[in-house]
């Protein structure tokens, strides 16, 4: 295939999934905060939006 | 604001309804009719369109594609209306969404009957197909987000999050596998070859799974089980960890389709890794969902649309449970290319995705015909029936997947392999048969459910306009409390959009980018060379045929497999492969080193095999192939073949597209002449099918062996 395996090595490959890692915990400790944070009664009328029609 | 007023477009949802129930009992039909001709040969019908290679996509396809995917809209189409109490944006594109969709299935259906195949698995289709698919995503999408944009709700429920993510991460795989070069109008070659080939596929096989039978229908389940349990989800808090969790992880998980075979290690161990995660998440949403109906369980006891949630959510948790565990290598080792697998797929497809769509039509078909359902006991009846079916369908099937691994993995105290592969075929013949009795009493529920629904229909009168009235959105937002980060984006439809884009993006480049772009992840083998014409052209008989639905090409690298086959698969075979003939299931043996010298049988073996395999192997469930002996090789499309190959790096010759003809005739007249001449004194035109595909499979592993022999190479890969 011709577009493939013209780079014989990418420097530092190792800090690809570090990356990813890094950016999946962040963002789910933030998700994570911001779900405890937010008041239960929002969170509770969110839930009931499938029961208003 | 002024309260609007409004019709919700309950058409549109009835027909995906009833496309759903069509296309289901359609679809389960194929898959008894495959299921049989696994334990009965004749029922291949000795016909090229009726042969378990071609009708096993067909059962796939229609599955997932029409009866799931006729599912999904189904649930989209209601939902979305009414948490966005909005009718839907066109009903002009509604409308185009329809007919396309199942224009496409029948598309679908009448080529790959007719042996047009990509030969990649749950994404056969040719490439005019391919592109329709994509056409009327997108306009699945406008009409999706038109409809969110004219909104009268500020905030988007959780059901709409998955669907959004649905819709991206689906058009993102379906553009990534089917990146594909056409030769002719129905013939194209995967543009990747080999290694980055089985990545991608699997990449996007295993998100197929995870982004078309499991987030939409995780929607589903988010809006119809509060509707039929009549209370809010159990914890809205989890629905939004469930939600990013799962997709930002999902999409990770592909190359647990791929251990043990020539994929890098370290790619094998990060889907490994990822699926393990997954098991957060999936069991988040399970539990989410049956504790949604805390408090509720003794409506469970009356009401058959809360039963068939209850078992999907089971069934959901059971094989999000199971899929971590076969990503293990240890267990993998045993399950794979066996019906362990199958078992598994189908605990999903049966009880989750089918029970799940089950329990949302005996709730809405009730509803948009103003009227009760005609009877609950005959629900009721279904529901057991159902159950009953899976349990007799997925034990049979572990049985079976344990034994042909144990089997398979038996050795003499000599070394040597204690079991032939049709003695294996032979023990698991019984359990076959009680997979199709499973089969059967699945499909004979479904077929009670469409008769509770003809009479329910009868009695009621369809309501195609719900009226609905809500007070349109105020330009300006004025937030209740302090406003968070997220509740931004929930309000943000494109928003949404584009983070779950960025989420899955992120898996799918960090696994597929290192494989294109390292050159040490696909070590080169000098002794491989490309397949000659007529090899090429068997080859493309043997993915026309669907052989792969039945054979792999992936010697793994175990005790087993290398006495039973032969030296294990290397990386740097495949590099001319397009596409990858890896396989996934063992019906029948490995065939990657059928050319070998410890393998190799005579062309005469395989011409008479090929005419009747219960003549050279009694026991054997392989199809007759006998059209191969009439039809004759089309040997005007062969320069556009070898050009084509050129085109994606094969190094054919400069030129070489104008001697290619000249070439095959001249292979192809060297087996003729060697059938004429050995013991069986057969008589054949040169030009017949089934030389090429007997050139093919004497070629499958010869590149190997001169490497072994040369000693290129002795490490495995890593």
């Amino acid at each position: 295939m011709k577009f493939i395996n013209y780079l014989e090595r990418i420097t530092n490959i190792g800090i690809f999934p570090l990356i990813s890692l890094i950016i999946f915990f962040t963002f789910f400790v933030l998700v994570t905060v911001y779900v405890y944070r937010t008041p239960k009664k929002t969170m509770d009328q969110r839930g009931h939006l499938p029961l208003e029609q | 604001m002024p309260v609007e007023k409004f019709y919700y477009d309950n058409k549109i949802v009835k027909s995906f309804a009833y496309a759903t129930v069509f296309w289901g009992i359609i679809g389960m039909t194929v898959g008894l009719l495959a299921a049989l001709q696994l334990v009965f040969p004749w029922f291949n019908l000795n016909m090229a369109a009726t042969t378990f290679g071609r009708v096993r996509p067909v059962h796939t396809n229609a599955v997932i594609f029409a009866f799931v995917g006729n599912g999904i809209f189904t649930g989209v189409y209601y939902s979305l209306q009414r948490l966005c109490k909005a009718r839907m944006f066109s009903d002009r594109l509604s409308w185009i969404h329809f007919w396309v969709w199942q224009s496409i299935i029948v598309a679908a259906a009448v080529t790959l009957l007719a042996g047009f195949t990509t030969g990649k698995e749950y994404a056969e289709l040719e490439w005019p197909i391919d592109i329709l698919i994509t056409l009327v995503w997108v306009v699945f999408g406008i009409n999706m987000f038109g409809t969110i944009i004219k909104r009268r709700e500020r905030h988007l429920y959780v059901a709409i999050w998955f669907f959004i993510g649905t819709w991206v991460t689906v058009a993102m795989l379906h553009i990534v596998n089917s990146v594909e070069l056409p030769i002719s109008f129905m013939k194209s070659y995967s543009w990747y070859a080999g290694v980055q080939d089985a990545l991608v596929q699997w990449w996007y096989g295993h998100n197929a799974v995870a982004f078309f039978l499991t987030t939409p229908y995780l929607g589903i389940m988010y809006y119809f089980v509060p509707k039929a349990a009549n209370r809010p989800v159990y914890s809205y808090r989890l629905s939004i960890i469930h939600f990013w969790a799962l997709i930002f992880l999902y999409i990770w998980a592909g190359p647990h389709h791929l251990l043990y075979t020539a994929l890098p290690d370290w790619a094998q161990s990060l889907g490994t890794v990822f699926s393990l995660m997954l098991i957060l998440p999936s069991w988040g949403g399970m539990l989410n969902g049956l504790l949604t109906l805390r408090g509720a369980w003794d409506k469970v006891r009356e009401e058959p649309v809360l039963k068939f949630f209850v078992v999907a959510l089971t069934c959901y948790g059971m094989s999000t449970f199971e899929g971590p565990i076969l990503s293990l290598k240890n267990v993998n080792a045993i399950s794979h290319f066996t019906d362990w697998t199958v078992a598994h797929v189908h605990v999903g497809a049966l009880g989750w995705n089918g029970f799940l769509t089950f329990g949302m039509l005996y709730w809405l078909i009730p509803r948009i015909f103003k009227t009760e359902l005609h009877s609950k006991k005959l629900a009721g009846t279904h529901f057991w029936i159902g159950t009953l079916g899976i349990i007799i369908y997925a034990i049979p099937m572990y049985w079976a997947g344990f034994e042909h691994a144990l089997m398979m993995k038996d050795m003499t105290p000599e070394g040597n392999t204690a079991n032939q592969f049709v003695t294996m075929t032979k023990a698991i013949w019984p359990l076959h048969l009680f997979r199709a009795v499973g089969g059967v009493l699945y499909l004979s529920g479904v077929f009670i459910m469409l008769y509770n629904f003809t009479k329910t229909i009868k009695k009621g009168s369809f309501m195609a306009n719900e009226e609905s009235s809500a007070p349109a959105l105020e330009k300006v937002y004025v937030p209740t409390h302090k406003s968070h980060w997220h509740s931004w984006i929930e309000r943000k439809p494109l928003k949404m959009l584009v983070l779950s884009l960025i989420v899955v993006a992120i898996g799918g480049i960090i696994e597929l980018v290192p494989t294109f772009l390292i050159k040490s992840n696909v070590p080169t083998l000098s002794s491989v060379k490309p397949y000659t014409p007529l090899e090429l052209e068997g080859r493309d008989i043997y993915i026309r045929e669907g052989c792969y639905n039945c054979h792999s090409q992936m010697v793994r690298p175990f005790r087993s497999e290398v006495a039973r086959y032969g030296e294990y698969s290397k990386a740097g075979e495949y590099v001319y492969d397009h596409p990858f003939q890896w396989g996934s299931k063992r019906t029948g043996p490995d065939l990657s080193r059928e050319g070998t010298a410890r393998l190799k049988r005579g062309n005469d073996w395989h011409y008479l095999h090929f005419w009747n395999p219960r003549d050279m192997s009694a026991g054997s469930i392989m199809p007759r192939y006998t059209w191969l002996f009439s039809r004759n090789i089309d040997t005007g499309m062969i320069p556009k073949k070898i050009r084509a190959m050129r085109t994606l790096g094969v190094p054919y010759p400069k030129g070489y597209d104008q001697e290619a003809v000249k070439d095959l005739l001249i292979q192809a007249n060297g087996i003729r002449v060697d059938l004429k001449t050995g013991p069986s004194k057969i008589t054949i035109e040169p030009t017949k099918e089934v030389l090429a595909l007997i050139a093919y499979l004497q070629r499958l592993g010869k590149d190997v062996e001169t490497a072994v022999k040369s000693g290129a190479t002795t490490t495995p890969n890593k």
